[in-house]
């Protein structure tokens, strides 16, 4: 292996028993705490898990139909605001900032 | 070039009518195929524009029932303008709809008009992560006693399996947060949200799961992924993350069900 | 009841995984993944349910969950969109195996495609597209019924499209041409009426002349949906097979008619846009079984008479 494995055989050993032990002893979020703790931005460990909010959405099938609603043929069109993305704040100079769009994200 | 304008015997097609019928389908500046007519020599072009209108509307909505909080974030006027130039340059080429969608993160990049919000594009790189997770074959999780089981000796040369439904996502912002705001249809808040968050995707039984990873969380599960094992991977999250704690990322993914099986290292 | 050849060969089925509802002259409608709440609130259903083919494509999941449930307790009908039988190239094979697994895997008692195409080159253009009929298109949508139903190991039924524009080049009528290929293929047909509606209104021609020239004898199955109403170019009324609203009463009329013609054939209502609440699309349905069970009973006394 790679220089970099300079993590001992014991110290993986002791964090899995720690990791066991702590799995047994955590008693799963309910919705709604897990709901109050994203608000309050307050989870730390792995998150929570975000389910039940999005069940509902399944994606795409397919048709076997015609639609009745008209699309907008032309390509002619102009930006419309209507988004929740007036709610978004984002300090940190973070909005509007392209160089942080790099996707080659390592931190 | 657009695919249907590839040489036909890339395809077998020796009739022709598809090949005149296709192209003006996604490209509203092209006439109606002079192939087609109305009954007793009446004018095709309402009637063309009908398949031109389901063709273009039904990839829409396709690409709306995917990234539901995308579209919400945007708004619905400006998701469809923006599906739109996106379902014209780059049609889907599976039959199945819920694979479609793959490339249109990289196109929000690139969208002009979407540059004021530049984490939508990660945003929708979460959404076609739950689509995969999704549709993903089912398997059972790893439980917690498979690690216990091994020889406390070997487990940093341990190796485990990622479940079919496992995606990670990283994001250099706050893609998470805004995600979880906007899937749903109560209301958003205002979020203020400063740090990146990377998300960890998956679905260990019948609901996707979207689970906001800790400082090197994203590292240690991407060479898990990858296929390195516990030691090796738990090393790289801490030369990019000082702070990587490695008991609650065990503990992390086991309680996420991210992996179905282990295996002990060479 | 027609007598069409639409269940598998027992021998090349094996072992059955499910039980086989019964699904003569019963109604059915779409399943909708946001009815299944009320669905499984409202008790077992006495009807059957189709889906389409390629939404249960994925490896695993909520889908495939869904529809394992709902298989256990009704017939199910699995409804293929996007095979382009009617497509001017080779059929997917990658999509065939698909299909087939689907088919292997459920024991659907309907298995159904579209007389149409879909996917071009490399491009998937999710719309039903229409061909010209002519001894050419006929040869290649003959071997794509062929090589379809040999792969799936049994016959499928195929659906009459909709459509808004014809090719002057076309030398042979949809009825014949859809004749033809049940006689040379075997397939039986999925009539749908409200096509039959849109496309002869479309066109300029009788629905009922249609009717009398499509070989109601092979029909499996009956589709039933509703339309919208937009204009062509000359500012006459263009239907649109729409699916998001309530079949139409001429709709209605047509099926009666067809119904007392051939007996009472499994008949879907869709309803694919705008969709309703289960108990709206459940009272559809519930029409068309009224329909249904008039004409059966009719048919039984009929029989009662002449056994006399």
């Amino acid at each position: 292996m790679s220089a970099r494995s300079i993590v001992s055989a014991a110290f993986v050993a002791a964090a899995v028993s720690t990791a066991l032990a702590s799995y047994a002893a955590a008693a799963p979020m309910t919705e709604a705490e897990a709901k109050a703790a994203v608000a309050a931005g307050k989870e730390k460990c792995y998150g929570v898990a975000l389910k039940g909010q999005n069940d509902c959405a399944a994606g795409p099938g397919t048709t076997c139909q015609g639609t009745s609603t008209v699309d907008l043929q032309g390509n002619a069109w102009k930006f419309v605001r209507g988004g929740t993305c007036a709610t978004l704040e984002l300090p940190g100079g973070l909005k509007g900032s392209l160089a942080a769009l790099t996707r080659n994200v390592p931190k | 070039m657009l695919p249907v304008e590839r040489r036909e015997e890339d395809f077998g097609d020796k009739l022709g009518y598809a090949r005149a019928f296709a192209p003006a389908l996604l490209d509203p500046d092209r006439a109606a195929p002079s192939s087609v007519s109305g009954p007793n020599g009446k004018a095709a072009r309402k009637r063309y524009n009908v398949y031109r209108n389901n063709v273009t509307v039904s990839l829409i909505n396709a690409l709306a029932a995917t990234f539901p909080a995308t579209r919400r974030i945007t708004g619905p006027d400006f998701f469809r303008a923006m599906a739109r130039f996106h379902v014209r340059a780059t049609p889907p080429t599976s039959p199945l709809l819920f694979e479609y969608g793959r490339d249109f993160p990289e196109f929000i990049e690139r969208y002009e008009y979407a540059r004021s919000m530049p984490w939508l594009a990660d945003v929708s790189r979460i959404e076609r992560a739950w689509l995969d997770a999704y549709h993903a074959a089912d398997a059972e999780p790893l439980a917690p006693q498979a690690l216990a089981s091994i020889a406390a000796e070997r487990l940093s040369d341990t190796v485990v399996t990622p479940h079919s439904a496992t995606r990670i996502v990283r994001s250099c912002f706050p893609a998470v947060t805004i995600f979880a705001a906007n899937r749903s249809d109560g209301p958003v808040g205002r979020i203020e949200a400063t740090e990146p968050e990377d998300a960890l995707v998956t679905r260990p039984h019948l609901a996707v799961i979207v689970r906001r990873l800790p400082a090197g969380g994203a590292v240690f599960l991407t060479c898990l992924i990858a296929g390195e094992p516990l030691g090796a991977a738990a090393a790289a999250a801490l030369a990019k993350s000082p702070e990587f704690d490695l008991p609650a990322n065990i503990a992390g993914m086991l309680a996420a069900g991210a992996f179905t099986a282990i295996h002990q290292g060479r | 009841m027609n007598e069409v050849a639409t269940r598998p060969n027992s021998s090349a089925s094996g072992t059955p995984r499910f039980p086989a509802h019964p699904f003569v002259g019963l109604a059915g409608t779409s399943l909708k993944h946001e009815h299944l709440p009320a669905i499984l609130a409202d008790g077992t259903q006495a009807g059957f349910f189709e889906v389409h083919a390629e939404n249960y494509m994925g490896a695993g999941g909520p889908p495939h969950d869904v529809l394992t449930r709902m298989r256990r307790d009704h017939p199910l009908s699995l409804h293929g969109v996007c095979m382009s039988i009617g497509g001017s190239q080779p059929l997917d094979k990658a999509h065939l195996g698909r299909f087939k697994a689907l088919v292997d895997r459920y024991e659907p008692a309907l298995v159904s495609e579209h007389l149409a195409w879909a996917t071009h080159a490399t491009t998937f253009f999710n719309d039903l597209l229409p061909l010209p009929y002519t001894q050419a298109t006929f040869a290649r949508v003959a071997d794509h019924i062929d090589e379809v139903q040999e792969r799936i190991g049994r016959p499928i039924l195929l659906e009459n499209p909709s459509t808004y524009v014809i090719f002057p080049e076309s030398t042979i009528s949809e009825t014949d041409f859809i004749r033809g290929l049940v006689r040379r293929t075997g397939c039986g047909l999925l009539l749908d009426v409200n096509n039959v509606f849109v496309s002869t209104a479309n066109h300029g021609c009788s629905a009922l002349s249609y009717l009398a020239d499509f070989p109601l004898e092979h029909v499996g199955e009956i589709h039933l949906a509703g339309h919208a109403e937009q204009a062509d170019d000359e500012g006459d009324l263009l239907l649109i097979d729409s699916h998001d609203r309530p079949v139409a009463a001429a709709v209605w009329k047509l099926f009666d008619m067809v119904i007392g013609r051939c007996g009472p054939i499994p008949t879907l209502v869709e309803w694919d846009s705008d969709i309703p609440e289960w108990p709206v699309l459940k009272a559809e349905a519930a029409s068309a079984q009224a329909i249904l069970d008039r004409h059966a009973h009719s048919l039984m006394l009929g029989k009662a008479h002449a056994a006399r």
